[in-house]
């Protein structure tokens, strides 16, 4: 198990699809709405070496405690993507891969984590809040800053080309024609 | 309705939702933990030690087990000595609110055009209800998640294509890929009309998921043998199970509903004591 701490830096370059790796520092979360509004207004944290995690947590406002933070599916963000890498976010997680272009503007300069679906309270017990922006979005599409220590992640797509969703698409297609049913 | 009625069976969902949301049903825990130890694939060994290591924390933490809480969809059984009235809907989305806020569940529910949430997951036909007649008032509660639910499918298939229905299943867990978050449960409903088809389609993922027929192994190992596997990461387990229903049809329809159920297989039961 490879051990990271952000800030990110050249060493996710060294990463290969289908290594497990185990996550310490700041992520954000962002979805669609988050997307847009950097798109539009620039970030609100230090982009360099960041993390993006795919993700619309169920926060409890009162006591400031991440409740349940599952990823959400990364493909809503395909169209969104280039802008974030282009201006330095090293990594980003979420489930279910992305698509051939954001595997080539991942290439050379930053990796896609999946997070298991549904592990929402695994990734809540290794999480504290630590700030949000854009609250006016609401809870699951706001900008949450969240201190995370030891998530477990696997690398679906490396620096290099290498996608693990990609691979796995193309062998169960080859199964699909030899099935006999 | 009588008011201790009310209150009763509005505390039975309250309990029903917050057992299912927190707590996999014993069966499905154990569908998990087998497939877990079959699997050979290192990528999704890891994938099943996310799940099951979640399993753990939210039973201990006391909270979901994902966080699409999903919308509940109910299923009584009502007694003779219960009338079937507008009250025990009430009662039912009264249970839905309060475990809205003590769960907490996600307000999931929208209306569908204007898109607006009302905040406490009931609106207008939300959350369903189901009455069947039985011996006791019973609830039982299926949380249902949005990822697998859009992936589910229905075919008015031919008469003559009885022997397809297989591949029909296969087709859509295969089209549906990572996306219901794999391994996946399966509610296949045949026979009925459109709509029946569908009401058997989301019973069978109400069933027990540790014992099979041989028609639904068949199904489910042709669905394991495409290695999609948990999260679309390649593996041995893409479905845990394959659940059929049946009804009788009209003789010249087949209709086919294929209902796609995430790993996160909630159920929750409470008897209400009378």
């Amino acid at each position: 198990m490879i051990r990271l701490s952000t800030p990110l830096g050249a060493e996710v370059l060294g990463l290969r699809a289908g290594d497990r790796v185990l996550l310490s520092g700041t992520l954000y979360t962002a979805r669609d709405e988050a997307h847009l509004r950097i798109l539009e207004e620039g970030f609100p944290f230090d982009p360099v070496g960041a993390v993006v995690y795919h993700c619309g947590p169920v926060v409890d406002t009162e006591r400031n405690v991440i409740v349940a933070a599952g990823p959400t599916t990364s493909a809503r963000m395909n169209g969104l993507t280039a802008p974030m890498i282009d201006a330095g976010v090293r990594a980003l997680i979420g489930k279910g891969g992305m698509s051939a272009g954001v595997r080539e503007v991942l290439t050379g300069r930053a990796v896609y984590f999946a997070f298991t679906g549904g592990c929402a309270a695994l990734a809540a017990s290794c999480m504290e809040l630590a700030g949000c922006y854009f609250p006016e979005l609401g809870m699951a599409e706001a900008v949450w800053e969240i201190r995370v220590r030891d998530l477990p992640l696997v690398v679906g797509i490396d620096a290099h080309g290498g996608d693990l969703f990609a691979d796995v698409a193309r062998g169960v297609r080859e199964r699909y024609d030899q099935l006999c049913l | 309705m009588d008011p201790l009625l009310f209150e009763r069976l509005a505390q039975a969902v309250e309990e029903a939702v917050c057992e299912a949301e927190i707590v996999l049903p014993p069966d499905v825990e154990a569908a998990l933990r087998l497939a877990a130890e079959r699997e050979t694939n290192p990528v999704a060994r890891g994938e099943f030690a996310n799940i099951l290591d979640n399993l753990l924390k939210a039973g201990d933490l006391r909270v979901p087990i994902c966080q699409d809480t999903g919308i509940p969809v109910v299923y009584l059984t009502v007694p003779p000595e219960v009338p079937v009235t507008a009250g025990l809907y009430e009662a039912v989305a009264a249970g839905v609110r309060r475990a809205t806020r003590s769960v907490p569940l996600r307000p999931n529910g929208v209306d569908p055009i204007s898109r607006e949430n009302s905040g406490d997951n009931t609106g207008a036909g939300l959350p369903p209800v189901h009455v069947v007649p039985g011996d006791v008032l019973r609830v039982t509660v299926l949380p249902k998640g949005a990822g697998s639910e859009n992936m589910s499918q229905i075919r008015m298939m031919l008469p003559s294509e009885v022997a397809e229905i297989p591949r029909f299943v296969v087709d859509v867990v295969m089209a549906a890929g990572a996306r219901p978050c794999p391994p996946v449960v399966v509610g296949v409903g045949i026979g009925g009309t459109f709509d029946g088809a569908a009401a058997l389609a989301k019973e069978a993922l109400l069933e027990r998921i540790d014992v099979m027929d041989a028609y639904e192994q068949g199904i489910c190992d042709a669905i394991n043998a495409l290695g999609i596997g948990p999260m679309g990461l390649g593996g041995d387990t893409t479905a845990l199970a394959v659940k059929v229903k049946r009804g009788f049809c009209h003789t010249a329809s087949l209709p086919v509903a294929v209902n796609v159920q995430c790993w996160c297989c909630r159920r929750g039961v409470r008897e209400v004591v009378l």
